[in-house]
């Protein structure tokens, strides 16, 4: 199939930097600048929703822009792996930019117009990876990420903020000026190009199996937002940030764009055939089913509920990583689709954190007993993803987990079987008591009566969650492009 | 021969610097030296508009006999080689004027005419066609410089550049030798194209190898005859930090491409290792020397040592890659090391100090100055988007082909990179405010502008569009490789 020439991937990412651009013109008229980010999200969504259609039957968009080197372009490809990322990523900007406005003007916090712009700008990075054409490309928007969330997670600008913003930062930058670095320019070496190729750009390459063997670890271990133990420290730092500012790491952007580019990695740089020849993909499956299981472990030990759900995140995101490197088609699906199931899931988990601090200034999970006869729509909608987390039907979860259990039967792999097994019983143990102690458990001292539901806050959400539940009953969309990028 | 552009860009500055010298008020001498130096930058453009990408061959050749006797000829001309950094020397020509503007208080004269002087003799240097030529262009250099250090430095400003003298001095004697040995084996010519014809024997090329080596390892500068660099610098004033760092740490990596290279293949090709492993040497060593500093400018200076070692390594990849790597790199560091050096000068000139920890939370009360200052500490650590990024992907892809243990060590260098780089910048910029408390820092005016717009343009083109100064290089680059491997393209 041609690709169809368009200039609408260029214009997804120009929009959120224009959108940036425009809340910082607009920083002394508030109501005016935060209606800024709701519009261009909607106007985001609406251009990579107008590419599905030629995604979903097997086509891609392209926009070449200029030659960079030989061999490299600045270049945009919309396929179907992209148009994953794409999608969560802008539709949830929608309710992000809504429940940001609700908790920032809730609790009066400052520089908000940094704050919103460079949300933005996050966005158009993380966008601009999903479309990347190439490893040149997606390096630049992955570290143009890194640095617009670097003000937002140290927002609060606090003993706190610049302690936990330093280690988020000492971990991104090192990582990808160390072993990604290396990566590259072996790479480019290698290949002589940095394309993204189906099937494996360094497939055929004429390179000791040695070498090829070190270039993935250090892309495995280079892309430290994928979060693979030991690459894992800078999640649970970066906790110090306002709300609004872990979800968007945790769900629409930046972790997002971690396994994005290790799946790229996998799929297209390596490709499948070559991580299986090489025997890369059974190891980084135990690598990975380690990084499952001890983040579990660490999330049964927290008692700060944010910190509980980073290392939530840290062990889920292990779950794409796991489906693609067993390398069988429907645990490749498994892993491309928990890109979405998290994302929907941990953002409201993260919004109802946020809703349950707004309304009552609460951190720990012990104090929150009895908290969700106070808030009963957002603990109902955190007991909603927390059952999509375990991986309960109807939800998201539960269809992600259906496919990578299913997987790694089909590659033989028992062990990894077990794994997952073990880990929704974990997953079970570190969140079902979260929704118990705030349902059932007595309230050490009444609240008062300020203690309710805050209505921006509230309604993003509630509208998380049933994404979460109906993208458990209706995963079409979703699996026809996770096989669409598998085939 | 038409035009005479090439001695008009050299004699330029030179009749400027003549000029002040009638001059009365210090203004008068202000304006003239930018007239006259960004005159000199539209003359550069010309050229550049001018150059024939196609060829390797000189261009806009000048030939005039000087001393038919001692067969010196005044010879220039211009190649892919060296036509970025006659454009770059301009640009941080007008740069430093701009840059010197208040910060330079007595002898503004004098100090203007020394600076367009200087630029006139750098220019001159990459421009000339005749050993002897060079040799007194290269020379002559030293004696602007020394004054621009020693007369308008620091306090430490006599010893700094008495060692910068004595170093430079002393390769430069080594050099003299060098280029007699060539001129008697040459059959008494200085015509660099006639001597680069030669087929020296190995061993004449080792010895003259070594001889080069040490003058221009001097000039670069290589561990371990780095030590007069940070002298230099932390005592320099701005405009002389910018120009040393921007254009004469250029001239040891251009005495490698324009000498050691096309004159000694075969000896280029056997110390090849040892060239490798010494540029490994300076990208970490200046790294880690640059992580232990609180002095903000000898941060700089001892990144430049481990930013030159991409260089040099880039160049004694002796590849494709390797070699295009490194001379945009060189273009690369100029422009952001002399950005670097300007903010250091501009932060200098409103505080007074250049402690780090006298630093903190600059955000707060100059923001322009600090993003500015991000994109430039970013372009420095080579993030990808940023003209460093190219340069050093090419310089570290070509590395990994020539040494896999060379290509690691370097990538140990970038890892640096980051961690003083990113670490001066939040300590500086970020942070509970310090300086804001206890001065009044006002933020970059108009003219600061003028002076740091061009350079941020550049980071930003050579990091996202590097085509057209990659097709400057690239027919001499290719060139200069058939002659070193004697094979086309060589690999």
């Amino acid at each position: 199939m041609e690709p169809v020439i368009s200039i609408r991937p260029l214009l997804a990412v120009a929009i959120a930097g224009l959108a940036a651009l425009s809340v910082l013109l607009l920083n002394k008229r508030e109501k005016l600048r935060d209606l800024v980010s709701p519009l261009a999200a909607v106007a985001m969504f609406a251009i990579v929703a107008s590419m599905a259609p030629t995604v979903l039957a097997g086509g891609t968009v392209e926009l070449r822009l200029f030659e960079i080197l030989p061999g490299i372009d600045f270049a945009f490809r919309v396929d179907a792996l992209g148009m994953v990322f794409a999608t969560v990523s802008s539709l949830l900007w929608i309710v992000a930019a809504v429940y940001s406005i609700g908790y920032m003007r809730h609790l009066h916090e400052h520089a908000q117009t940094r704050f919103f712009a460079c949300f933005a700008l996050s966005l158009a990075a993380a966008v601009g990876g999903a479309f990347a054409a190439n490893l040149f490309t997606l390096v630049i928007f992955y570290e143009v990420l890194s640095l617009v969330t670097y003000p937002l997670v140290y927002h609060h600008e606090d003993e706190e903020g610049w302690n936990g913003s330093r280690k988020y930062l000492v971990y991104l930058m090192g990582a990808s000026k160390s072993v990604l670095l290396a990566a590259l320019a072996l790479t480019y070496a290698i290949a002589g190009s940095l394309d993204f190729v189906p099937g494996g750009l360094l497939a055929g390459a004429n390179a000791p199996a040695a070498l090829l063997t070190v270039v993935y670890f250090c892309y495995l271990f280079g892309f430290a937002k994928a979060a693979v133990m030991p690459m894992h420290a800078w999640l649970p730092a970066a906790m110090v940030a306002p709300t609004p500012v872990s979800a968007l790491l945790h769900a629409v952007a930046v972790v997002k764009m971690g396994v994005f580019c290790v799946l790229r990695v996998v799929f297209h740089v390596f490709g499948a055939g070559l991580v299986g020849g090489l025997g890369l993909g059974i190891a980084t499956a135990y690598l990975v089913s380690f990084t499952i299981l001890m983040a579990s472990v660490y999330a049964l030990t927290r008692d700060d509920l944010k910190a509980r759900l980073a290392y939530s995140t840290v062990s889920q995101l292990s779950y794409v990583v796991l489906g693609a490197v067993l390398l069988s088609p429907v645990a490749m699906v498994g892993g491309i689709i928990h890109i979405a199931a998290h994302a929907f899931s941990k953002i409201t988990l993260f919004f109802c954190a946020g809703s349950i601090y707004c309304a009552s200034g609460k951190r720990n999970i012990s104090d929150m007993a009895g908290i969700g006869r106070r808030l009963p729509w957002t603990m109902g909608a955190f007991f909603v993803a927390s059952l999509s987390m375990i991986g309960v039907p109807p939800t998201a979860g539960f269809v992600s987990k259906w496919y990578l259990t299913l997987g790694s039967v089909e590659a033989g792999e028992m062990a990894f079987l077990i794994v997952l097994l073990a880990s929704s019983v974990l997953n079970a143990a570190y969140f079902l008591p979260v929704s118990y102690v705030a349902f059932f458990g007595a309230e050490a001292r009444e609240s008062p009566a300020a203690v309710r539901e805050i209505p921006l806050v509230t309604i993003p959400l509630v509208a998380t969650a049933i994404l979460s539940v109906l993208m458990g009953v209706f995963p079409g969309y979703f699996l026809a492009l996770a096989e669409g990028a598998v085939r | 021969m038409g035009f005479p552009l090439l001695s008009l860009i050299i004699f330029t500055p030179a009749a400027g610097a003549a000029v002040l010298m009638f001059l009365r008020s210090d203004d008068a001498a202000r304006w003239t030296a930018l007239v006259v130096t960004v005159l000199d930058l539209a003359l550069s453009i010309v050229l550049l508009a001018g150059f024939d990408t196609t060829t390797h061959e000189m261009q806009f050749t000048e030939r005039v006999p000087w001393v038919p006797a001692l067969g010196i000829t005044y010879a220039l001309g211009v190649d892919g080689i060296s036509a970025l950094f006659v454009f770059l020397t301009a640009l941080l020509g007008a740069v430093s004027v701009l840059a010197s503007w208040v910060a330079i208080e007595r002898k503004v004269k004098a100090f203007m005419a020394s600076l367009l002087a200087m630029q006139a003799l750098m220019l001159g240097v990459f421009l000339s066609l005749d050993l002897f030529l060079f040799y007194v262009f290269w020379e002559a250099m030293l004696i602007p410089m020394y004054l621009i250090i020693g007369v308008w430095g620091g306090e430490g400003r006599v010893y700094a550049a008495f060692k910068f003298f004595l170093y430079t001095l002393a390769g430069s004697l080594l050099f003299l030798v060098g280029v007699i040995t060539l001129y008697f084996h040459g059959g008494e010519t200085f015509d660099i194209l006639a001597l680069m014809a030669l087929d020296l024997p190995f061993q004449v090329q080792s010895w003259l190898f070594f001889a080069f080596l040490i003058a221009f390892a001097v000039k670069v500068p290589m561990v371990p005859v780095h030590t007069w660099l940070p002298d230099a610098h932390v005592q320099a004033p701005t405009a002389g930090s910018i120009i040393l760092a921007g254009v004469l740490l250029k001239m040891g990596a251009y005495g490698f491409l324009r000498f050691s290279l096309p004159m000694l293949p075969e000896a280029s090709v056997y110390f090849s290792p040892l060239m490798l492993a010494l540029s490994a040497l300076a990208i970490v060593y200046g790294g880690l020397l640059a992580l232990a500093q609180d002095d903000l400018k000898k941060l700089v200076a001892y990144s430049s040592i481990s930013h030159m070692g991409f260089v040099t390594m880039g160049i004694f990849a002796l590849n494709l890659r390797g070699l295009e790597g490194g001379i945009l790199q060189m273009f690369n560091h100029g422009v952001t090391t002399g950005a670097l050096f300007l903010f250091v000068g501009l932060i200098y000139e409103r505080t007074h100090t250049r402690s780090i920890a006298d630093y903190g939370g600059l955000m707060k009360v100059a923001p322009v100055y600090t993003v500015f200052l991000a994109l430039f500490t970013l372009s420095s650590m080579a993030l990808p988007g940023t003209n460093s990024f190219v340069g050093e992907l090419l310089v570290l892809s070509g590395g990994f082909a020539a040494n896999l243990a060379v290509g690691a060590a370097a990538v140990l260098g970038a890892t640096l990179g980051a961690a003083y780089l990113l670490g001066m910048y939040r300590r500086v910029a970020l942070g509970p405010p310090s300086v804001g408390a206890r001065f009044k820092v006002r933020d970059v005016n108009a003219r600061e502008m003028v002076a740091i717009l061009p350079l941020a343009v550049f980071v930003l083109w050579v990091g996202l569009y590097p085509k057209p100064f990659l097709a400057i290089i690239d027919a001499s680059v290719n060139h200069l490789l058939t002659e070193v491997h004697g094979t086309e393209g060589g690999q």
